[in-house]
């Protein structure tokens, strides 16, 4: 009796994990069930894969920033590699690779090899740093990437693919075509991405973010967060669990962004800039620092927001508004004044419901 | 003669950017936060400036002397006034509530007023760029014509100068930088010996805003485009100068600013014109792994 009730009772993470991956799970069934019926605008599917890039990047920001406790301005550096990488895999793989979703996944998998490597790259002498200046350098390496994909040329052949830093240096044969043409980025590109595609990847984030959480190692990551020295003395290894927490993240930024560099027909490195960072890190710190849940609603809320508000008279005023919530919910939420008026009202409310309800009982 | 003329215009770049790095440099030192909204303060600056001048100069008889003086120096003033109200505004709706709120939630709470500057200046005064009348026209010819340096070139440096100078003595000397230095040390104990540590951190603000007004006018009389994301990457780029000098330290975000400006002239000059944001960054991160707090900044011991 006693065994049957230990099996049933589940660890409250696990039970956490279980209710993201379901809300997942019921979002899309839900989604696909409206646009099966028509009820979903052409702009809302169209910003579909966008949104699940950004809540991709939201939830592998939240590794670094809210469970290994580093921030991170560069995080759309990595996007920018995986997109890159992943536009040109797909590329090259056109004619060997017939099937789509395949080939989507084979992108989707170099974009994030190419993440691992620029997170290995950048992780390994940036993570002695600490603070504002990790912030700095992840800061710089994100306009590093942007500013050398903007210069860079590559054609594609029959004998594979060329590189050139400028336009009238590229050697390519008759039949070659540009893959990337500098400051104009990625053109003709062959869009691959699917709301599934997605989706799936959604879910193997969730299920690589949530078990690493949750492991052996998570916790020595969390350890760091909450007191780097008292974690070094208990002989945690810092820099072998920042650099795995900052690679994983990369990793799959990596990934979201070959699925967003494909769901388009041309991609600019600029598209990946700081303001880019800067989107992801606010989704991240409103879902909650650490909140898994609290990243995925942010990021979807608040990609589909700003064009939700896109009709007649507040267009012009949306990302003025956007800017003014923002300010105005980090007042809420860390000002313990303002925070107690929201709380007392909201009490208020609760209490005049409930004597509403008590009274229509009564009645 | 080619070297000589790049690093002039390297050393006025690098004032701007030192400028910049003043307000930011002195914002951090105190408050200890990132304020992101500096760089689009420079970018109201630099707008009131213009439509002060350019409203100015209608009244004004054409070729007169007046003409000549009173709607740029009127501009600059009106530009320093109307930023330093707006920074200690945005400091006292914005950043005062979060004083004891984690670093992070200040950082995003600076984005947002960011954003809020750059959408409400695209409101109030469109996108499209406007075209900046520098505020002293004319060059100086030197060796035959060999080399040109612009007033205002000279007039940027001179002004970095001073303003250095000036800040040096105010925070070395007077008893306001005596609060100010007490403050960024040790907040609690600061207003233990009775310093007024929320209107030290308004002057912080007033004064690093009252730079950005200036870096903002001597920078579209260089670069002569405005927009409303004029002041984005200049701000990023004297935030880099900053921590390149080691963040918190005055002398350091001169020399920090200076050295970037010239690294990213040169770099133009002689590598490449496309790369040089790259390795202007490049720099910054080997300097901040060679010297992790920055050329001139202080390494503060751990606590256990």
């Amino acid at each position: 009796m006693s065994g049957k009730a230990k099996t049933l009772r589940m660890r409250k993470t696990t039970v956490n994990s279980f209710i993201n991956y379901a809300m997942v799970i019921v979002l899309f069934v839900v989604t696909q069930i409206l646009i099966g019926q028509g009820a979903v605008s052409n702009t809302i599917q169209s910003m579909l894969v966008p949104v699940c890039c950004y809540v991709v990047m939201a939830v592998s920001l939240n590794l670094t920033v809210g469970i290994l406790g580093e921030l991170s301005l560069g995080h759309a550096g990595f996007m920018s590699l995986g997109a890159f990488s992943g536009i040109i895999t797909a590329a090259v793989l056109k004619d060997a690779v017939a099937s789509e979703p395949l080939r989507l996944a084979i992108a989707m998998v170099v974009g994030g090899i190419f993440g691992c490597i620029g997170g290995v790259i950048i992780g390994l002498p940036v993570l002695r740093l600490r603070g504002d200046y990790l912030a700095i350098v992840t800061l710089a390496f994100g306009e590093i990437i942007k500013n050398v994909i903007q210069v860079l040329y590559i054609g594609l052949d029959e004998n594979g693919l060329h590189f050139a830093t400028k336009e009238s240096n590229m050697v390519m044969s008759e039949a070659g075509t540009f893959v990337v043409r500098g400051p104009m980025g990625a053109t003709g590109v062959t869009r691959l991405s699917s709301f599934a595609a997605g989706f799936i990847l959604i879910l193997i984030t969730l299920f690589v973010v949530q078990n690493l959480v949750d492991s052996r190692a998570g916790r020595a990551i969390l350890s760091l967060r909450d007191n780097r020295i008292a974690a070094e003395s208990v002989g945690i290894s810092v820099t072998k669990y920042k650099l795995m927490a900052f690679v994983i993240s990369a990793v799959l930024a990596g990934m979201a962004g070959a699925l967003y560099g494909l769901n388009y027909s041309s991609t600019v490195a600029s598209k990946f800039d700081f303001n880019t960072s800067i989107l992801v890190l606010v989704y991240v710190v409103l879902g909650g620092l650490g909140s898994i849940r609290g990243s995925i609603i942010a990021a979807a809320v608040l990609t589909l927001l700003p064009e939700l508000l896109r009709n007649g008279t507040i267009n012009e005023y949306r990302m003025l508004i956007y800017a003014v919530i923002l300010i105005l919910v980090m007042l809420v939420t860390n000002n313990p004044t303002l925070r107690g008026a929201v709380d007392l009202i909201a009490k208020k409310i609760r209490s005049i419901g409930k004597k509403e309800k008590a009274e229509g009982g009564a009645q | 003669m080619s070297f000589l003329s790049y690093l002039i215009t390297g050393i006025s770049l690098g004032s701007i950017y030192a400028i910049i790095a003043l307000g930011y440099t002195m914002v951090y030192g105190i408050a200890k936060m990132l304020n992101f909204a500096h760089g689009d303060v420079i970018m109201v600056g630099a707008y009131v400036c213009f439509f002060t001048m350019s409203g100015l100069s209608g009244y004004l008889e054409p070729g007169s002397v007046a003409a000549a003086v009173v709607p740029q120096v009127a501009g600059v003033l009106l530009a320093m006034v109307v930023c330093t109200i707006l920074g200690v505004v945005i400091e006292g709706l914005a950043y005062k509530p979060l004083r004891q709120a984690p670093s992070l939630a200040v950082l995003i709470t600076a984005i947002g007023v960011s954003w809020f500057l750059q959408n409400a200046a695209q409101i109030m005064w469109g996108a499209a760029p406007k075209n900046f009348t520098s505020i002293v026209g004319g060059t100086v010819s030197l060796a035959d014509g060999a080399l040109n340096i612009s007033y205002v070139t000279m007039l940027t440096v001179v002004a970095c100068l001073v303003i250095m100078v000036a800040l040096t003595t105010f925070i070395g000397k007077g008893k306001m930088g005596k609060a100010m230095r007490a403050c960024s040390e040790d907040k609690a104990a600061a207003q233990l010996m009775g310093i007024n540590v929320n209107a030290t951190i308004s002057v912080t603000f007033a004064i690093g805003s009252a730079l950005a007004a200036i870096a903002g006018v001597l920078m579209c009389s260089a670069y002569p485009t405005l927009m409303p994301t004029t002041g984005a990457l200049p701000g990023i780029k004297a935030f880099t100068a900053a921590v390149f000098g080691g963040i918190g330290s005055i002398p350091g975000a001169f020399l920090g600013g200076l050295l970037l400006g010239i690294i990213e002239t040169f770099t133009k000059a002689y590598i490449s014109t496309d790369l040089s944001d790259a390795i202007v960054f490049l720099v910054l991160i080997v300097v901040l792994l060679v010297k992790p707090s920055g050329l001139l900044g202080r390494i503060v011991p751990e606590k256990v």
